[in-house]
């Protein structure tokens, strides 16, 4: 099978893709932390310590 | 290069995450997250840092849609201007349409993960400042009438407000004190800005100050403004805002302002051309200095514990 040369245009998208994903994960991180605030006003040990509780 | 080569090179042209971020303002997005941060951090209520850390991220990228929508709107001025035509529209880094929809979404975004992080009066307030910026300043007042800066400039004014509204779910006193600060600074920083970007409006035929009533008329407007902006702020110190930094800070900087713009008021275009208009160019970059520490003052104080309990507003 024969690739052909990688041109300039997919270096340049390679960076906006890696970009991207960079910001989603931000976004999912923002989201999580933005969860474990409003569930917990910040007390991330007392809310795994009550989610093991009520196992 | 011949021009076909260079259109060519503009279709195969795949924008970068640089060239979206250039759509966001990037520097208009400093001032709106820091004057925004002043408006949570000088509310009377505490938030979890977390909370004041993403309101701040989604005002500001509330403030980049702004941003990326009037680069949409404004695509066929900016390509006539020297100090824009090298946005990502004008230069064929981006197209409008790509512009208009990474806009919209930007706002989509922002404003509903506001109404979640902090509260949908933020959210809505920051839906309005959107809405304000683009619609009422950019597609109506800016092509329309000199008074675009005075009356437009209230967008970049309500940041402050949305900051305190993220924290109280309200509007108070403070608030429109601060709101008003920045609604006085902006005229005279962008005059003096027309000033020396001289031809620049004229050639996309828009209505500033300079081309409609003169640049011996701006001068007089920047030195009046700058008055009342330096009174007000002054005004501000007796206020529940105010305090021993703020009050300080306030003498000093308005005294150099006003200084600044007496120098601006009293040349003529002759004198400024000849030093290639060196007063202006420190007036507006003192203008953002200005801004900066004044907002910055109030902080301080609050820092300190140096605020005057006795403001009587």
């Amino acid at each position: 099978m024969n690739f052909g040369a990688e041109h300039e245009l997919h270096k340049r998208r390679m960076s906006k893709n890696i970009g991207l994903g960079i910001i989603l994960v931000t976004f999912v991180a923002l989201i999580f932390g933005l969860t474990v605030v409003k569930v917990t006003e910040g007390d991330v040990s007392g809310a795994i310590v009550g989610a093991a509780s009520n196992e | 290069m011949s021009d076909t080569t260079l259109v060519k090179a503009e279709i195969n042209y795949e924008p970068n995450i640089g060239d979206y971020f250039a759509l966001l303002k990037p520097r208009v997005m400093i001032l709106v997250v820091f004057t925004a941060l002043v408006g949570i951090i000088a509310a009377p209520v505490d938030l979890h840092p977390f909370t004041i850390f993403v309101s701040i991220i989604f005002i500001a990228l509330g403030g980049g849609a702004s941003g990326a929508l009037n680069m949409w709107y404004e695509s066929d001025l900016d390509s006539l201007m020297r100090r824009t035509r090298n946005r990502p529209i004008p230069s064929g880094k981006i197209t409008s349409d790509e512009a208009k929809a990474f806009g919209f979404a930007l706002a989509g975004i922002s404003v509903v993960m506001l109404g979640l992080a902090a509260n949908w009066f933020a959210a809505l307030f920051l839906l309005f400042t959107i809405f304000f910026y683009v619609v009422i300043y950019t597609m109506w007042l800016k092509r329309w009438t000199p008074q675009n800066i005075v009356i437009g400039g209230a967008a970049g004014a309500f940041p402050p407000m949305i900051g305190w509204a993220v924290a109280t779910s309200g509007i108070s006193m403070e608030s429109v004190l601060m709101f008003s600060l920045i609604f006085l600074w902006t005229p005279p920083h962008f005059w003096a800005l027309a000033l020396f970007m001289r031809g620049d409006y004229e050639i996309a035929r828009v209505p500033m100050l300079t081309v409609t009533h003169g640049r011996r008329s701006t001068r007089n407007h920047i030195f009046f403004y700058t008055i009342v902006l330096a009174m007000f702020a002054l005004f501000t110190s007796s206020t529940s805002l105010g305090g021993w930094v703020y009050l300080l800070t306030a003498i000093v900087l308005n005294a150099i302002f006003v200084t600044m713009a007496f120098k601006i008021w009293v040349r003529d275009e002759p004198e400024a051309e000849a030093d290639n208009f060196k007063v202006e160019r420190n007036f507006f970059r003192y203008s953002l200095m200005y801004l900066f520490l004044q907002f910055g003052s109030i902080l301080v104080d609050l820092g300190l514990g140096t605020n005057f309990s006795w403001g009587f507003l």
